[in-house]
């Protein structure tokens, strides 16, 4: 199957949606999921992280006077910095001691820990997501009019939170890829039970389009396909009904054929054989009668021609026609042909010498003499057989020079009494010459190799009759000699 | 002229052949079974048996085997043109020739003719200087008294199977093509068939040889035809 037609197959389709409904299913589950959780944990952290600070700076009070020394800077940020933060505390431009640059805050954050509110933002140092938290410590003036001095910012690593996130979305895209793999495979065996039936059809009808008509498929369940399956099944039984009555018909009718010629030969034998007689004694008969019994004695013969002919196509028919296969000088076979005729004169021969094939010569002969007979009997002369050889084959071509095969006739040429002029006038021949020169070429087989004889007209005019034949046939009934 | 046993159970057949046989003068006896022949045999013997092969009670095979196993009475069968197989199996009971129905008159005519002449004398050998007696191994065969015998044990073969010993031996180790042997021992035209020959070698071997299925005598050469020896 090409690439394409895979593509647009119902499985591939059936497999497609499928695979799409679950990504589709798995990313909005497990990407919701993720979100909110990284949300609420995220949240968890900044409100406790914000509580602890503030907690804690209460405790610090009171300090002591304004300006606060660089000394009570650093004790109030050695006392807020813990295991997971660290403070930096802020005092119109002095600052606590620490690695913290106060570059890494935003404006925003500072401008709002300036106006007093707890603020919040969240930085990355080096690789580490962090969350800074300010506030303000205010100090008592010794009027007693409390002032906003310090800034105070603790920042605490978000790396366990982050981890934390990370787990769940590794977790969130094995657990989705688990159920992807799942319904991929759930899905190849959905369409495959569905379209196992399908498959099972199509198989059917090919069989049934190449001629077994004993196709039959087994029907499961009771689901739409079973009824598809007993659908075809009763089709079936009927094309198979009505081809054998046609076929049994067809069968009679050659039958009938067979045994109208059987009936017909022994009275013909009888006939036949007292020809003779009428032939000798005709001469001395007065007028009608002599004429009378030439006309018997001709008719019979026709008759016999006829009816022998009719048997040997009913032999064709019925396959009991066999070769009786011998190796013979092949131009040779020709020329005795043309001899045994007297059609020496009459022909023009190009033959190959010593070809030598096996075949079966009287097989041979009947199809030599027809095609030579028919070609002096409607064309004209010189009527010619050339003789080629090749290793597996070899090739007769009679032709002759007359106006050749009619166009429309061509493809009648072998047919059974086909005559050219539809007045079916009588003519020489019992009307299936051809048709037993055909069959008797076919019948020639090597293996693979099949004897043909085919019909055409030459380029420069004439008929021509092309007969090809294995040059060494051979046959399961081959009686081609004792050893 | 000759004396033919026809049998045939076609009354019109019988008839028509009984007529013209006699009108070319021959003297014929027609009968309607194989038995009825093979009673006529006992009485009188003629120079030639004529024989349908398809005959009511016993067939014209049986027929045919026991008048082989009597004597080299010459057989022409008589044969349906569709019963392919009948012709080889008439020729393996021990037929001389054989002639399908319908058949012409002068065909039989001719047939029976040459089957005549097979009993008549033998060919002349082609060297003129050899002595009608002649020894292949074991076997003796004497040209001028028609006989044959091997290691001195007087060997009884049809007038076919004759002719064609004393035209394969008469060039020994010469091949023989199945056409020639059909032009020269049954007179049948180039297209004869060839199953003739091929019955006649089996009949003829299985009278010559010590092993028919190792023949030394009578040797297939495989698509061109037979030869004498060599030995």
């Amino acid at each position: 199957m090409s690439r394409r037609r895979w593509l647009t197959s119902l499985r591939a389709r059936l497999l497609l949606a499928f695979i799409l409904l679950c990504v589709v299913t798995a990313a909005g589950v497990a990407g919701a999921t993720y979100v909110r959780a990284r949300d609420v944990i995220l949240q968890k952290a900044q409100d406790s992280a914000v509580i602890s600070l503030t907690d804690k700076v209460k405790t610090l009070y009171p300090v002591g006077g304004l300006p606060p020394s660089q000394a009570v800077l650093e004790e109030i940020a050695g006392k807020l910095s813990g295991r997971d933060d660290n403070a930096v505390v802020v005092y119109e431009g002095r600052k606590s001691r620490g690695s913290i640059d106060l570059a890494e805050f935003s404006p925003a954050l500072r401008q709002a820990v300036a106006d007093g509110d707890v603020a919040w933002q969240r930085i990355v140092r080096g690789s580490t997501p962090g969350l800074v938290i300010g506030t303000q410590m205010v100090f008592t003036q010794p009027d007693g009019t409390p002032k906003a001095a310090l800034e105070i910012y603790s920042v605490r690593s978000l790396l366990p939170e982050q981890q934390s996130i990370d787990d769940l979305a590794s977790s969130a895209a094995l657990v989705g890829g688990a159920a992807l793999a799942f319904a991929v495979l759930l899905a190849l065996l959905a369409t495959r039970s569905v379209l196992r039936p399908v498959r099972e059809l199509g198989r059917a009808a090919h069989q049934l389009g190449e001629g077994d008509l004993t196709t039959r498929l087994t029907v499961r369940g009771a689901d739409e396909l079973a009824g598809v399956a007993r659908t075809f099944n009763n089709t079936a039984e009927a094309l198979e009904n009505q081809v054998g009555e046609l076929q049994r018909m067809e069968a009679d009718a050659r039958r009938f054929v067979a045994d109208v010629s059987h009936e017909l030969r022994t009275p013909l034998a009888a006939m036949t054989v007292v020809t003779d007689v009428l032939d000798e004694e005709a001469p001395g008969l007065s007028g009608d009668v002599g004429r009378a019994a030439r006309l018997v004695s001709q008719e019979t013969h026709n008759l016999t021609r006829l009816v022998n002919d009719l048997i040997e196509v009913t032999r064709f028919d019925s396959g009991a026609a066999a070769t009786a296969l011998d190796e013979v000088d092949v131009a040779a076979a020709v020329n005795a042909t043309l001899r045994a005729r007297g059609w020496t004169d009459q022909v023009e021969t190009e033959l190959t010498p010593d070809v030598r094939a096996r075949l079966d010569p009287r097989r041979l002969d009947i199809i030599l003499a027809n095609l030579v007979g028919n070609a002096l009997r409607h064309g004209a002369p010189p009527v010619s057989v050339r003789l080629f050889a090749e290793p597996d084959w070899i090739t007769f071509e009679v032709g002759d020079r007359g106006p050749g095969l009619d166009p429309r006739v061509l493809p009648h040429v072998f047919d059974r009494f086909y005559k050219a002029d539809t007045a079916r006038t009588r003519s020489e021949g019992s009307g299936l010459g051809l048709a037993i020169a055909w069959e008797n070429a076919r019948l020639h087989r090597d293996g693979e190799r099949q004897g043909s004889l085919v019909a055409g007209n030459r380029p420069d005019g004439g008929a021509v009759f092309v007969l090809r034949l294995p040059r060494y046939a051979t046959n399961a009934a081959d009686l081609g000699g004792p050893q | 002229m000759s004396h033919v046993l026809l049998i045939e159970d076609d009354p019109a057949v019988r008839d028509g052949l009984q007529m013209v046989l006699t009108r070319q003068g021959h003297t014929v006896d027609a009968v309607e079974t194989g038995e009825l022949g093979l009673e006529q045999l006992a009485a009188v013997t003629p120079d030639v048996v004529v024989l349908d092969l398809m005959l009511p009670g016993m067939d014209g095979f049986e027929v045919c085997r026991r008048i082989r196993a009597d004597g080299d009475l010459p057989i022409i069968m008589l044969t349906a043109r569709s019963d392919d197989m009948d012709v080889v199996a008439g020729l393996e009971a021990g037929a001389d020739d054989y002639v399908v129905k319908p058949v012409l008159a002068r065909v039989l005519e001719a047939r029976i003719r040459a089957v005549l002449r097979r009993t008549g004398s033998a060919p002349r050998h082609p060297d003129k200087d050899q002595p009608d007696v002649e020894r292949h191994g074991a076997l003796t065969i004497d040209r001028g008294g028609l006989a044959v015998t091997k290691s001195g044990t007087p060997i009884g073969l049809a007038p076919t199977e004759l002719r064609l010993l004393l035209e394969l031996s008469g060039t020994p180790g010469r091949v023989q093509s199945r056409q020639h042997l059909l032009e020269v021992v049954w007179e049948h035209g180039y297209l004869g068939d060839s199953r003739l020959v091929d019955a006649c070698v089996q009949r003829l071997r299985s009278k010559i040889e010590d092993d028919p299925a190792a023949p030394v005598y009578v040797q297939t050469v495989r698509g061109f035809g037979y030869r004498f020896g060599p030995l």
